[in-house]
């Protein structure tokens, strides 16, 4: 899973570029995730507009990262696809990100 | 990939190495074979969640001590998709599959990271069974192709 990462103001964007997270790459995203947030914001956004599928080990894994940015530093999903969207749902995790349909307005070209 | 594919119009076989790379893999080639290519997108989503993590719970429990191979047999039925896997790793414990409960999403240090699988595949799916028969183990459920239950 590649990642790329963009700091715009308070708020780091980071793209997924692969089209899956799942048990496979599960453990290599969060060890990608870790570094690319290791410069201060307030925000973290997460693209997955590329992403068209996500298990259960992938939303586990999206799950540690939002714990490890800490409480006061929030994880936030956009552009979930489809079925993406259907694991959030079922889990009722989509109770517990917010989640955007897309990137903010400026912030759409990033990766 | 190291998978011996079968493609008839109607039902579809196909057997991998039970690593997590070779379900990847595998999930690729189900989901590119013309039995699910035939499918609505909804129902195809529907097809790779629930396939996906009873695949990956095979590698990490079944085989989590020694490897062995995972067939996976498919046939679609009018607007259901007849799901047949088939392992020879370990048994389920207590010769039972999980209840599937998800953890309460409580406080936000204690949110799971983990058990959703079965929740997934028991929400997704019908007439889940298990057996165990000649030291295999034995999955099957159908799947709804037309419009997704949840």
């Amino acid at each position: 899973m590649e990642l790329v990462a963009e700091q715009r103001g308070e708020m780091i964007v980071v793209s997924a570029l692969g089209d899956r997270i799942d048990a496979a790459g599960a453990i290599q995203f969060k060890d990608r995730m870790r570094e690319l947030t290791q410069t201060p914001s307030l925000r973290v956004v997460l693209d997955m507009s590329r992403v068209a599928f996500l298990d259960s080990s992938g939303l586990g894994a999206v799950v540690a990262v939002m714990k490890a940015l800490g409480p006061d530093r929030k994880l936030e999903l956009s552009g979930l696809t489809a079925t993406v969207q259907k694991v959030f749902r079922l889990t009722r995790m989509d109770s517990i990100f917010t989640i955007h349909d897309h990137l903010p307005d400026g912030l759409r070209q990033v990766g | 990939m190291n998978a011996e594919a079968v493609d008839f119009s109607s039902s579809t076989r196909l057997t991998i190495p039970g690593r997590q790379t070779a379900v990847r893999d595998g999930l690729r080639a189900l989901l590119d074979m013309l039995l699910l290519q035939s499918l609505p997108e909804d129902g195809r989503g529907t097809a790779e969640i629930v396939l996906a993590e009873a695949l990956n719970n095979i590698v990490e429990h079944a085989y989590a001590h020694h490897h062995g191979e995972i067939e996976i047999s498919l046939q679609l039925r009018r607007n259901e998709l007849l799901c047949l896997i088939s392992d020879t790793g370990l048994p389920m414990p207590e010769g039972q599959l999980p209840a599937g409960v998800l953890a309460p999403l409580a406080d936000f240090a204690d949110l799971p990271e983990g058990g959703f699988g079965w929740h997934l595949i028991r929400s997704l799916s019908k007439d889940l069974s298990y057996r165990r028969e000649g030291g295999r183990n034995l999955l099957s459920f159908r799947l709804d192709t037309q419009q997704s239950p949840a």
